[in-house]
């Protein structure tokens, strides 16, 4: 492995000999299969060796802050599905897990389980796309499709569930839009029982072939402090080391009642990353079979006192709290009581931590939707990551930082 | 096949019908139409949530290929297709016309999903979207929904292969133009009061009249 | 014994000590802690030495039409601690003309890109930092799309442009 331990000094007495007219500029996107999103690399090579690396990004920025000011809280979840589009379920709970926090909403414990479930069914399916991507990239195809295979049938339980494959709104303030029925729970108990054989053979595909560590072990190395430096979260961070993962350290749904465990690794190279990745997976696995089967009865929604979840049907037509709290809801110019106030909430994403700062002004809409998004973070990361590296290692180092462009630009 | 007297005798044009075993007679404009229908190569051009569904499409269980549609070129040169998946931003736009530039003739443009029909979710407060592809490219068949399943996708190919099938090798009236350098542009930087007051004009029904 | 780390309210009073009486306030077991401008990457590094050493979020909020608010812009900076998950927000403001704040990449490097972002989207000009460009706009671009003010109606609309067909390729 000669890779990960060829220096290439450009501080040294002898840079000033390599002048800028030996190297040569690559300009890599915003439209190139293998960054499988629009952004931008502008690369300096010496040879095939990566000198510098500038990343640029803005090619998809459609301005989701701005809309989230015009949006009504329940309205804005459209737009977090399109945000991080891999895992547009885990988004979902991250904005409305924000939103109750700024209105002081207790939800009920079914449907804290229900988040939870389908949280961590959103990050097998994100990991599954990041971990196939690496594998696409580096040369494994093989192992790519059996990871698609796979996140067709999360999106069916998905649509089972709430009738879209992966944009699919699904929570609501208050609660979810739809409830688990016997179906769905079906289909993720065979999900549960075929996945670890896939999972298996997928391990037995990639984790140990020779190519594929070969290309990316010891490449896009970030240590600990660089990682607490540069803010990184999630798995890029833990595999450098940084125990830091939000459904331990700040237990939010019902990750105080489950049993998991946090992976980590220290190399914090592109390997680690993917071994992350797979053992998370297996981790989740274990956290969705713990919450179904502990899966509360009761309703699913807030109660109607507090006038922010929709009443049903019967609640509306034999109650007159029912039917008052719906008029409350439907009519434009009233809807539920918004402090004047601001708060951040964050949750583990599969992609690091995905938080909202949320500005109340009164009003249904947010005065200010901040979405602190882990992509860009990482991808400012990009350049010190593949410094010395060789430009086969650019796509390697791409796909384990799972760099979406929809999070990345906003 | 040996030709007996007995066939011989019955009266038979001295072409048609003698070749049905194994050739198929057409002419040479569908002929051509034909083969390039069942060999629409199609550029990876994913930009936002789209392209995941035009994965989706291409990946084992929808199988594009079926339609002759599944080799996904990377490279614009050797592409006739251009599925445009996905927003396209003011900053993106120019680059999807010299993508578009650089394919060569004849080539077909699907925009895929809301937001390159008219710009989507984004059309109204979306600062930096461009409010549909057909602004930057000429576009053959749009594809509604967002996104698109992938049978949408599937039926959006075939309407391009309807299209294909009804081309003409003649030259046509009109003739081959250029397209304008003029690409779209945000909004104006500055602050820009509406002409005409929108509460004159139109009656508030939540407003609380005084 | 377990090691038992000094609370939000200590490191608080000690900041209070150092850079005079500061407004503090809790909301929904959020801590925040408004600092002046001028001493806001003073206060900034006394706290990633006490322990505060993660940076997770510089953002701005744009408070024109805001109820009563005294001032325009409301940087937010989001911290962390990875010993002990505690969490601050430190609140600095700035006002119209020309709002200038300091860089804190020196402490953190990820605040590069963040701070960047700011500039674009709110036109707050953070002193030494090393490469203040527009990060997700276009370079020509003069506005600041993410202030109350900028306009959603205009000349982008579609209405203003051609369509183009296929008689024109």
């Amino acid at each position: 492995m000669s890779i990960a331990t060829a220096t290439f000094d450009t501080t040294g007495p002898e840079a000033g000999a390599r002048s800028e007219d030996y190297l040569w500029t690559l300009n890599f996107g915003p439209q190139h299969p293998a960054t499988h999103t629009t952004l931008r690399l502008v690369l300096k090579l010496d040879g095939e060796r990566v000198v510098d690396a500038m990343p640029e990004m803005g090619y998809l920025h459609s301005g989701f802050e701005k809309i989230g000011e015009h949006l009504t809280f329940n309205q804005y979840v459209t737009v977090t599905d399109r945000m991080n589009y891999i895992s547009p379920m885990a988004n979902n709970v991250a904005w409305h897990h924000a939103v109750e926090t700024l209105l002081g909403i207790e939800l009920t414990p079914r449907c804290v389980y229900i988040r939870t479930i389908i949280a961590e069914l959103a990050r097998i399916s994100d990991h599954l796309l990041s971990n196939g991507a690496v594998g696409l990239d580096t040369g494994a195809f093989t192992f790519f499709l059996y990871a698609f295979y796979q996140r067709e049938v999360i999106y069916d339980i998905f649509e089972t569930l709430c009738g879209a494959r992966f944009t699919n709104s699904y929570t609501r303030v208050g609660g979810v839009s739809q409830d688990f029925t016997p179906l769905v729970i079906e289909k993720i108990r065979a999900f549960i029982r075929t996945f670890p054989k896939t999972l298996d053979d997928m391990e037995r595909l990639l984790t140990r072939n020779r190519i594929f560590v070969d290309r990316t072990k010891g490449v896009g190395l970030l240590t600990k402090e660089e990682a607490i430096n540069a803010s990184a979260s999630g798995p890029v961070a833990r595999a450098s080391g940084v125990t830091r993962d939000l459904r331990k350290d700040e237990p939010y749904l019902a990750y105080a009642d489950l049993d998991f465990q946090v992976c980590c690794a220290s190399a914090g190279d592109c390997y680690a990353r993917y071994l992350v990745r797979m053992q998370e997976m297996r981790e989740s696995l274990k956290l969705v079979t713990q919450a179904l089967e502990n899966l509360p009865a009761g309703d699913v929604n807030v109660s109607i006192d507090q006038r922010v979840a929709r009443p049903t049907k019967q609640q509306v037509y034999s109650s007159i709290e029912g039917t008052i709290s719906h008029f409350e809801l439907s009519m434009a110019n009233r809807g539920f009581e918004v402090p004047h106030e601001e708060s951040y909430a964050a949750i583990e994403a599969p992609n690091g931590e995905l938080g909202f700062y949320i500005v109340g002004d009164g009003s249904e809409n947010a005065y200010r939707a901040r979405c602190r998004p882990p992509s860009v973070l990482h991808f400012a990361l990009f350049p010190q990551l593949i410094r010395g590296h060789t430009l086969s290692d650019v796509v390697a180092v791409l796909g384990s930082l799972n760099i979406i462009a929809a999070e990345l630009d906003r | 096949m040996t030709v007996t007297a007995a066939d011989a005798s019955v009266a038979k044009p001295w072409i048609e019908g003698r070749f049905e075993e194994n050739l198929v007679l057409t002419t040479v404009e569908q002929a051509i139409n034909w083969a390039r229908q069942s060999s629409i190569w199609p550029m990876t051009f994913g930009l936002a949530c789209c392209a995941i569904e035009m994965m989706a499409a291409g990946a084992s269980r929808y199988d594009m290929d079926r339609f002759g549609a599944g080799a996904f070129r990377a490279t614009p040169r050797q592409a006739d297709l251009m599925i445009v998946a996905g927003t396209v931003t003011y900053k993106m736009a120019s680059r999807v016309r010299r993508l578009y530039n650089l394919m060569p003739d004849p080539k077909y443009v699907i925009a895929m999903g809301a937001c390159t029909t008219g710009g989507g979710p984004y059309f109204k407060w979306g600062y930096h979207v461009v409010k549909g592809v057909d602004l930057v490219v000429p576009v053959d068949v749009y594809v509604p929904g967002c996104p698109p399943r992938p049978e949408s996708l599937l039926e959006g190919l075939m309407r391009i292969q309807d299209k294909i099938l009804g081309q003409r090798i003649a030259k046509q009236k009109g003739g081959v133009g250029k397209i304008d350098d003029e690409l779209p542009v945000p909004h104006h930087s500055g602050y820009v009061a509406p002409a005409v007051s929108a509460d004159d004009l139109v009656f508030n029904h939540q407003k609380v009249q005084p | 014994m377990p090691f038992t780390p000094p609370s939000v309210d200590d490191v608080l009073a000690g900041l209070a000590d150092r850079f005079g009486t500061l407004d503090t306030s809790v909301y929904r077991g959020q801590t925040r802690v408004v600092v002046p401008a001028d001493v806001s990457f003073d206060a900034l590094a006394w706290l990633k030495e006490r322990g505060f050493d993660l940076l997770v979020d510089v953002t701005c909020v744009d408070y024109l039409e805001y109820q009563d608010a005294k001032h325009r812009y409301g940087l937010v900076y989001l911290l962390a601690s990875t010993a002990t998950n505690q969490r601050l927000t430190v609140r600095v403001f700035a006002d119209d003309p020309d709002p200038t704040v300091r860089s804190v990449v020196p402490l953190w490097a990820g605040a590069n890109w963040l701070e960047r972002e700011v500039w674009d989207l709110f036109g707050i000009r953070f002193t030494g930092h090393p490469d203040l460009r527009r990060l997700v706009m276009p370079e020509e671009f003069n506005a600041h799309p993410l202030r109350k003010d900028y306009p959603l109606q205009g000349r982008g609309e579609r209405h203003n442009f051609p369509v183009i067909t296929r008689d024109h390729s």
